[in-house]
């Protein structure tokens, strides 16, 4: 017989006594499949030490990384869905936004905010994919009109994180005019002169690209973000042929034409910092803090 | 082509045809046979358009006898002439534009364009325009403003078309960069969707001072068949999915989504296209007339809080 024969069948070891790692103290990265201690990776500002594969987070984590100290004030945090069509698919839309709160503690797909960012005001529209797909229906439309108004209102830049699947269907033609409505607040934002960058991040389709999120004076995306308009599954049928690998990343996107430059996480903030700054109007005087972080950074 | 619920007056119509000849042929009176014939015919016409489903509406709207944005325009100008092209990529047949004149007046007329064989829908692309047919719009606007001639748009496509080479061409930019200018011009903007209203690809020419719907027409984020796939997972819910969003004129004019419904011939603008038309070209220039009382800048005023208002939120 075979030498490699079990001594003892199957696994002996009694349930009570298996031995688990605890969930959450490790990150594999689903690109290079490096392992990473989750402290470290949150340090890393959730990208990948070794292949920069950035993972996808949300706007409580966007907020830490762009506002000083983390220190903000959120805007309209009151305003939630209603459900103006009485809606029903598999679920009556309410209980599916309802049992979306419970879970993700968010009231909706976008939250926004106004805190400095190395001692700059700055207004920050920043979506959250887990609301269902980051769709944009009347919230979401409500809730960026009103920070660009807030932006427009006081002259400060306003940044717009995106990251949505595109409108919310449940919404059906309200969702599509919210695309409608945030345009036109920015075409009133330009106007003023005030700056309006729109940062990309994964995924960001549908009706979102087709509106705010394709024009800021300066479209940037993070690397590796599908944008597109059409989402690839809808162009693969259309076509009848698989896509070429990166077709619709950002890195394709910029090739194109469409993106000023491509941000690793790490260094959005600094860069952010020092566009606005060149951007500043010679009669505002800079603020004191502003221009010591800067320095700061400028040197470290 | 007869969509099913057309059958029984179609039936209704053959045999009233056949009576006649019999009555011309046999010289024997059925006068009044007709007449009540007619009468009847008349009666379910009624009915069945009265009592019509959002999905019958959708399949109306997609009627392959309905008339194009061309044949409208072409119906309305004593001269129309057609401009192409975005001076960037190449001329979008499933976008059209020109100016146009009627009792004359000088009218800048944009839409797209829908094929009705199957040569002219591959042309067309089956009304469904790449990223230079949306650039090509918005150039034709910008020229209607410089000559401060009013612009009118129709609205008739199942989408944006979602190819590869639209991606590559920045086919949200272009739609984006369509709603933004579209706020800003000085001139009056009419958008009426004469078939169906698709998503992005639709409202990329559909920002204006007034947007009607024909009665038989929809406008919506998405089609009823493509809601169904993604929301029910099959093709097979589409009904469902018509009432669920809501996507006739009906519903658009109840949310305040547009501003008016302008209604078609009883059994579709198809079934007598003249008499459609000219109710379209009435309507164009007594809204028209309306817009120009208002100054540039108010016009545009409007426009922006017209739409920044449409949406529906609660606060907690």
């Amino acid at each position: 017989m075979s030498w490699f024969r079990r001594v003892e069948k199957g696994i002996v070891t009694p349930t009570e006594q298996k031995k688990e790692t605890p969930d959450g103290l490790w990150y594999k990265c689903p690109e290079c499949k490096t392992v990473t201690n989750t402290t470290e990776h949150k340090k890393n500002l959730y990208t990948c030490p070794k292949c920069d594969y950035h993972e996808r987070i949300n706007s409580a984590e966007y907020f830490e990384v762009i506002f000083d100290n983390n220190k903000f004030e959120e805007l309209d945090s009151n305003l939630s869905s209603s459900d103006p069509l009485n809606f029903v698919d598999t679920k009556p839309y309410p209980k599916r936004i309802k049992a979306t709160q419970e879970k993700t503690h968010l009231t909706d797909a976008v939250r926004t905010a106004h805190g400095q960012m190395n001692g700059l005001n700055l207004v920050v529209a920043c979506m959250d994919f887990n609301f269902i797909g980051g769709s944009m229906g009347s919230v979401v439309g409500e809730k960026i009109a009103r920070a660009i108004d807030f932006a427009r209102q006081q002259k400060y830049p306003f940044l717009m994180i995106s990251k949505s699947g595109g409108a919310r269907m449940m919404e059906a033609g309200y969702s599509l005019m919210q695309m409608a409505k945030t345009s036109a607040k920015l075409a009133l934002l330009a106007e003023e002169g005030i700056p309006y960058i729109s940062l990309l991040t994964d995924p960001t389709t549908g009706g979102v690209t087709a509106s705010f999120a394709m024009l800021g004076d300066f479209n940037i995306a993070e690397p590796g973000a599908l944008i597109g308009f059409a989402g690839p599954r809808v162009i693969k049928e259309t076509i009848g042929k698989e896509l070429p690998k990166g077709f619709q990343s950002a890195e394709f996107v910029l090739e194109h034409g469409f993106l000023d430059f491509i941000v690793n996480r790490k260094e959005l903030k600094q860069k952010l910092t020092d566009l606005l700054a060149m951007l500043r109007q010679p009669e505002e005087a800079p603020t004191k803090s502003a221009h010591t972080t800067q320095k700061k950074t400028i040197k470290a | 082509m007869l969509l099913d619920f057309e059958q029984p007056i179609a039936a209704l119509e053959g045999k009233l045809r056949e009576m006649k000849k019999l009555a011309e042929d046999s010289q024997v009176d059925v006068s009044e046979a007709v007449k009540a014939l007619e009468e009847k015919i008349k009666q379910l016409k009624k009915e069945t358009y009265a009592n019509l489903t959002r999905w019958q509406r959708v399949q109306l709207s997609r009627h392959a006898d309905r008339p194009y944005t061309l044949d409208y325009i072409e119906g309305f100008t004593t001269k129309f002439i057609e401009l192409h092209g975005d001076r960037n990529v190449r001329d979008d047949k499933s976008m059209v534009g020109g100016f146009g004149e009627i009792d004359g007046r000088t009218i800048m007329f944009i839409g797209q364009q829908k094929g009705r064989n199957t040569k002219q829908r591959q042309l067309r692309n089956f009304g469904m325009p790449n990223p230079e047919g949306y650039r090509k719009a918005l150039r034709l606007m910008k020229m209607a403003e410089k000559f401060n001639k009013p612009i009118v748009t129709f609205i008739d496509t199942p989408g944006a078309f979602p190819g590869m080479e639209a991606e590559e061409r920045g086919q949200g930019e272009a739609i984006a960069r369509n709603l933004k200018e579209m706020f800003m011009l000085k001139v009056p903007v009419i958008c009426i969707v004469i078939g169906e209203g698709a998503s992005g690809g639709a409202l990329g020419i559909a920002i204006g001072d007034r947007v009607f719907m024909l009665e038989n027409t929809w406008y919506s984020v998405i089609s009823p068949e493509n809601c169904s796939t993604i929301l029910w997972r099959s093709w097979d819910y589409k009904e469902q999915a018509a009432d669920a969003m809501k996507v006739t004129a009906k519903d658009m004019l109840e949310f305040k989504l547009i501003d008016g419904i302008i209604k078609e011939p009883l059994g579709g603008a198809h079934t007598e296209p003249e008499k459609m038309i000219n109710t379209l070209r009435k309507h164009i220039l007594k809204t028209l007339d309306e817009l120009e009382q208002i100054p540039a800048q108010e016009r545009i005023s409007q426009r922006i809080d017209n739409f920044s208002s449409m949406g529906v939120v609660q606060e907690l």
